[in-house]
């Protein structure tokens, strides 16, 4: 059974300078339950692929091809009223940055019983007792009084729990998370860690985790796709990629980290930087920086299927 | 090898600047902030020479005001600070260019309306270490040093990715020609790939020139990767302090352990994980806590953790603070 389906879900910004295909062809399934690494660096398209889920990318930017399924309904191209409908209730996203994402001028509890009321008619009362509960749940004291606080009164790491306690208020079926941690510092990131993972078991809430660091998703997820220059360049079990990745990108990203090296050694580097998606290499986006690359990468990598894992590459690594 | 740079004491406070109508209101009762932040207390370490020190604690523990007061931009409220025994700061000045910084943010650290090449030669010229009509050379020299091409010297911070501008940031401080240099955070703004280039780069020039480093981070597998002792800081004091490979393999203090523990590691099995996260978050440095600052959150906390304040001791060749390290 599956919760979403995206097919080569296509995600264009149309600027001045041309079009840059932010999300080129992105194509994956989430069950529910599922915890899934959308990995990636700056500008390799993970985080627009999670606004597109949402229905929330801006002009320049739209939607230019592809479908999202979710729980049977085709969201590309959905009513507004009825994707608004969705959206906080059944679908919802905590964002990097909760200093940004909550309204400095209302109170915690004003904010979430909005949230509810949003999408039914939930009583002031039996609103901030929904709020209490999941303050509670997310690890936050004496959450009934600080229902009363503005988000100025709360740490960084106490903000993000309250965004993340408002994405589960309506007990939404999915969760899309970009970036979450990047901002906390380790002991409060491990915190919110294990309550995302313990909430994704007890409560049957999928979750795609977008992040840029691959040891973080490792420890959370139960599959991972890479992205790199719009496209989802490898993919499956989280385990199963990090232990012998099929694509060159995947290898050299895992080689790149100071933990897989000797101390005080080079680290083994990806020579170079992400292409411009508005100038695009013929073929295989990576080949530049490629140690495997040949005459052969200038055509569009092939898709290649290993049982439950997928690469893009015309080289693809052993197993 | 012989200590270069020595802390000693080093106590940095942030009293709020009160204006008279904050002063008013607070007589009347009014909420006015009135007490000071305790950033740094009472911290003493040395650098020995050609030596990489990492300092590692989350954000709000002091990290950044320890290096800022190393290299001189800040000066101490009591402590010094001294290089081969020459205090660093002399009424309030500081008094010499052996000690250079590469800050976090390459965004916010390099004058957007400077060209790079003047950002490069500025000190240089100013201090003597070469002539204006050498400093093309000179520039041109150092750019490639970190790895850029010459030709860029003439353009602006905007026109270079955050990568880029990270190695304009360590071609200034080098082209200081320090003995020591203070990074602080210097790859945590960048992606994984390139963050692999810049501390690269960081070893070969560290290698080339003998350099001795403060290397501040909140990332513990980069600290541990650069660095031969690394000092732990809990809210304003050191905990820690040790050869990294002891310190990473056998942390004696709490929350040494209960910072690594709380890392994320690479998980290339299989197996369920479980994350043991330290409880709690980092009290407020406006009021810090009695005793040892960590007893709210230690797991082993007893009364004496509550009433004394431990000192860093000796246990082998790790300094620790704590009661029952």
């Amino acid at each position: 059974m599956t919760l979403l389906d995206v097919t080569d879900l296509r995600t264009h910004f149309f600027t001045r300078a041309g079009v840059a295909r932010a999300v080129d062809g992105v194509s994956f399934s989430l069950a529910p339950g599922e915890i899934l690494g959308l990995v990636g660096e700056s500008g390799s398209g993970k985080s627009v692929t999670g606004f597109s889920l949402i229905g929330l990318v801006d002009p320049p930017g739209r939607i230019a091809g592809g479908s999202i399924r979710f729980d049977g309904q085709e969201l590309v191209g959905m009513a507004p009223d009825r994707l608004r409908a969705l959206r906080g209730r059944r679908i919802a996203m905590v964002f990097q940055d909760p200093q940004a994402t909550l309204n400095p001028v209302l109170t915690i509890g004003t904010q979430m019983a909005l949230a509810l009321q949003a999408h039914g008619r939930v009583t002031d009362r039996a609103a901030a007792d929904r709020a209490t509960a999941m303050l509670t749940r997310v690890g936050i004291p004496e959450a009934a009084t600080r229902l009363n606080n503005y988000p100025h009164e709360f740490s960084g790491g106490m903000r993000q729990r309250v965004a993340i306690a408002m994405a589960l208020l309506n007990g939404p079926d999915l969760i899309v998370a970009d970036e979450p941690t990047t901002a906390l510092d380790v002991s409060i990131q491990a915190q919110i860690l294990a309550e995302m993972k313990a909430l994704a078991r007890d409560s049957g809430t999928a979750l795609i985790w977008i992040s840029h660091d691959l040891a973080t998703v490792s420890s959370l997820a139960d599959r991972v796709l890479v992205m790199y220059a719009g496209r989802i360049v490898e993919s499956g079990p989280v385990g199963a990629v990090l232990r012998a990745p099929l694509h060159p990108y995947t290898r050299g990203l895992l080689d790149s980290l100071p933990a897989m090296a000797q101390p005080g050694q080079r680290l083994a580097q990806i020579p170079g930087s992400a292409p411009s998606l508005l100038a695009l290499p013929q073929g295989c986006p990576f080949a530049p920086r490629c140690a495997h690359a040949d005459a052969a990468c200038t055509a569009p990598p092939p898709r290649v299927e290993r049982a439950d894992r997928h690469a893009l590459c015309h080289h693809p690594l052993a197993p | 090898m012989t200590d270069i740079v020595a802390a000693t004491a080093l106590t940095r406070r942030f009293d709020p600047h009160l204006s008279i109508g904050d002063r008013i209101a607070a007589a009347f009762g009014a909420r006015v902030e009135t007490r000071a932040v305790h950033a740094v207390t009472d911290v003493s370490f040395t650098i020995r020479s050609n030596e990489t020190l990492g300092l590692v604690g989350e954000s709000g523990c002091g990290k950044s005001t320890l290096g800022r007061l190393v290299a001189g931009i800040l000066g101490p409220t009591s402590g010094s600070i001294a290089i081969d025994g020459a205090p660093v700061m002399r009424r309030g000045r500081k008094t010499t260019t052996r000690i250079q910084t590469v800050f976090q943010d390459p965004f916010a650290s390099l004058n957007p309306r400077r060209r790079i090449d003047a950002t490069i030669s500025e000190g240089p010229i100013a201090h003597g270490l070469v002539t204006r009509a050498a400093a093309p050379a000179f520039v041109a020299d150092w750019l490639a040093r970190v790895g850029l091409d010459p030709a860029v010297a003439t353009r602006f911070p905007h026109q270079f990715s955050g990568g880029q501008r990270q190695r304009v940031a360590i071609a200034r401080a080098l082209a200081m020609k320090p003995d020591i240099l203070v990074c602080d955070e210097p790859v945590a703004s960048l992606d994984v790939s390139i963050q692999a280039q810049v501390l690269n780069l960081f070893l070969d020039l560290r290698a080339a020139l003998g350099l001795t480093c403060l290397f501040i981070s909140h990332d513990l597998s980069v600290v541990r990767h650069v660095s031969d002792r690394v000092a732990i800081m809990y809210l304003g004091r050191i905990v820690e302090i040790g050869p990294a490979a002891l310190v990473y393999a056998a942390p004696r203090h709490p929350y040494t352990q209960g910072l690594l523990d709380s890392v994320p590691k690479l998980r290339l099995d299989a197996d369920a994980v479980g994350f043991r996260p330290i409880a709690g978050e980092l009290p407020s440095p406006l009021s810090p806590p009695s005793g040892c600052a960590f007893h709210p959150r230690c797991p082993r906390a007893t009364d004496l953790c509550r009433r004394e304040r431990p000192e860093l001791a000796a246990h082998g060749a790790t300094d620790v603070a704590c009661h029952y390290a």
